[in-house]
């Protein structure tokens, strides 16, 4: 890091989001945030999103990614498997926008909020 | 908003009530506030306190869970919601009644009745539902007196989903974490008293089939002071099947092999070498009859008839081989699942699916009547679940009046026709500034013995405070 470059609005990165609309809102957060902190702080309206608010208990902030961005996300831990694992419409790009923090290589990112049909996968017999 | 209508209802928005205040009454309410800047919303909920399972259901050690309660919460103190405790729909107030009132009523009251296992001995002292179980130690009004007997060494919990394991979880974790959870007192007592050592899971499928996810799986593989105990010959077969599963299904199955089959690393071993509580499942058993002890009033163990799988995956059938196995254990829960129950006679209910028929969440031939949630669905599911078929709920809602479909031209007279009969036939609703109250409360007498919430046990002690 550059002493010199202040970290202010000009060191923010900008993210595109596609919501379920297939509308796209761009907004701008800062490094170290994690993509649902910038949905709350930019008030983004994409329904029921972060139900249990970042702590890696619903995969209701699952999010897809292009494959270079997805490439870019850094490690993903066995928990964040797991409950990815629940998330509706799941793809090989999926992550769960509680647990990526912006960074400056990111910047310009795309993050498609997933349709949430209801999933006729989920078992027939009733039990728990 | 327009000002149309007659002296003594002067506003005529869409006016809705929603039967049940767990997160499919909350997640429906929210959708139809957002999507309509017109409708109210009443939610009537038949304890004196909010929530359903999240309350109720989810362990007191998933505390993260339970945040969905803050979006409930805001969803409670919008201006065009409300919410009505202590009124129980089909008892105090009709459906037929709220359908009088309102111009759209949506069922949302869950599934609260409990599948039966249906083997003899199924009576005997230290046989328990899942259901009252979990109810027992987070606190349901109903459940309070269930002491369960956990004076036995072994226990077995028929079935293998996740209540199973928050069962199992519960009655294996150390003391010293649940004491940190908002676990009632009564539980965290009689679970400090516990002799049991030992919870066999018992499902009558293979591994492949087991119903539990890979969260609640790590839980119990990770659980402190606790080591696995399973059978290798189960997971004969497993790993040639693996590469055809969906990654869900493969992970859960391959931690589970994982845990069964590897010789650990030395950090592990370690752990279990000293670990004093074992957990494991029994794979190919079925339940046929409780045994009882030389008294025959007590459960002595579980006859459990082996059985052999016809067909593979998702569908695949247990078959009985004609063998037995007897376990010898003091405890046993079955979790084999919840079911809804009818509410009100004078609503459609498919009793083999133990489900409100209905498409898309309209209640089928029964115009203005909808249902989300476990009884739109039937049991299964997490709450991310539950709240994406409350939306589409909502939604079908919300088409219905854009279209026209749903007749709102002429005014209802809404809670306000509902309050007067309430008043009549002696009930006091609790609102939701009176839950607050109980919440008050509760974290009060909670932070004094270092937990979230110490929870109110009794509907006489909620209604005393929420009257205060
Ligand atoms: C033991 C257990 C643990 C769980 N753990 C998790 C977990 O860790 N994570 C997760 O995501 N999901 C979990 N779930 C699933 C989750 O609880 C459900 O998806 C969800 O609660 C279903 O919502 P619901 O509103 O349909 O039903 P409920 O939550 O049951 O709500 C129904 C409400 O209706 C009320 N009601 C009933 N009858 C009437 C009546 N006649 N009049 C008025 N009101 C009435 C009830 O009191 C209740 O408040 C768990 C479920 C169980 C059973
Ligand atoms: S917000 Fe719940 S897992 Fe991310």
């Amino acid at each position: 890091k550059t002493g010199t470059q202040p970290l202010r609005s000009n060191s923010k990165v900008t993210v595109h989001f596609v919501n379920r609309d297939g509308e796209k809102i761009t907004v701008k957060g800062s490094p170290g945030d994690s993509l649902l902190d910038v949905v709350i702080n930019e008030d983004l309206d994409f329904d029921g999103f972060g139900a249990c608010e970042g702590t890696l208990a619903c995969s209701t902030c699952h999010l897809i990614f292009d494959e270079e961005v997805y490439q870019k996300l850094g490690p993903i831990t066995d928990e964040e498997m797991d409950m990815l694992d629940l998330a509706y419409g799941l793809t090989d790009t999926s992550r769960l926008g509680c647990q990526i923090c912006l960074t400056k290589a990111l910047e310009g990112m795309v993050a498609r909020v997933p349709e949430s049909v209801a999933d006729i996968r989920q078992s027939k017999d009733g039990s728990l | 908003v327009t000002a149309r209508g007659n002296a003594s209802f002067p506003s005529c928005n869409p006016k809705v009530c929603v039967v049940g205040g767990g997160p499919a009454g909350f997640y429906t309410a929210q959708h139809l506030i957002k999507a309509r800047q017109d409708v109210e919303v009443d939610i009537y909920e038949r304890l004196p306190v909010p929530f359903g399972l999240v309350r109720f259901g989810v362990a007191p050690d998933h505390p993260e869970v339970k945040n969905v309660i803050n979006t409930f919460t805001q969803t409670a103190k919008h201006s065009r919601c409300h919410f009505y405790g202590n009124v129980h729909v089909g008892k105090d107030v009709s459906v037929d009644e709220l359908r009088q009132a309102y111009h759209a009523v949506v069922l949302s009251y869950g599934a609260e009745g409990n599948r039966n296992i249906a083997v003899p001995g199924e009576d005997l002292t230290g046989v328990y539902s899942a259901k009252d179980f979990v109810g027992w130690y987070n606190g349901l009004p109903s459940c309070e007196q269930l002491t369960p007997d956990l004076s036995g060494e072994t226990a077995v919990v028929l079935g293998q989903g996740n209540v199973a394991l928050d069962v199992a979880r519960i009655l294996l974790s150390p003391i010293d974490i649940l004491k940190k959870t908002d676990i009632t007192q009564p539980a965290l007592e009689a679970l400090a008293a516990s002799r049991v050592r030992r919870v066999l899971i018992v499902g009558r499928r293979g591994p492949m089939q087991v119903a539990c996810t890979i969260k609640e799986l790590r839980e119990m593989v990770n659980l402190p002071g606790t080591r696995p105990e399973m059978a290798a010959a189960d997971f004969e077969g497993v790993t040639e099947a693996l590469q055809d599963l969906p990654r869900p299904r493969k992970r859960l199955t391959e931690l589970m092999m994982k845990t069964a089959l590897e010789t650990p690393g030395e950090k592990e071993q370690e752990r279990r070498s000293k670990a004093s509580r074992v957990w494991g499942f029994r794979f190919f058993r079925s339940p046929v009859e409780i045994l009882a002890d030389s008294e025959g009033g007590r459960t002595a163990g579980v006859r459990l008839a082996v059985t052999r799988l016809e067909g593979s995956g998702e569908g695949a059938q247990a078959l009985l081989t004609g063998e037995v196995e007897d376990v010898s254990c003091g405890l046993i829960i079955s979790s084999i699942g919840y079911k809804s129950l009818p509410i009100d006679p004078s609503v459609p209910f498919d009793t083999r699916k133990a489900i409100v028929p209905n498409t898309m969440g309209r209640v089928q031939q029964a115009a203005g009547l909808y249902c989300s949630g476990w009884l739109k669905t039937g049991p299964t599911g997490v709450i991310a679940t539950t709240m994406n078929n409350s939306f589409d709920t909502a939604r079908s809602l919300v088409e219905d009046l854009d279209s026209g479909t749903l007749d709102v031209s002429a005014a209802k007279p809404g809670s306000r026709s509902v309050s007067a009969l309430l008043d009549k036939r002696g009930v006091k609703a609790v609102g939701f500034s009176d839950w607050e109250k109980i919440d008050c409360e509760e974290m009060k007498r909670g932070e004094a013995v270092g937990k979230p919430r110490e929870k109110l046990l009794t509907v006489e002690e909620m209604l005393q405070v929420a009257q205060t």
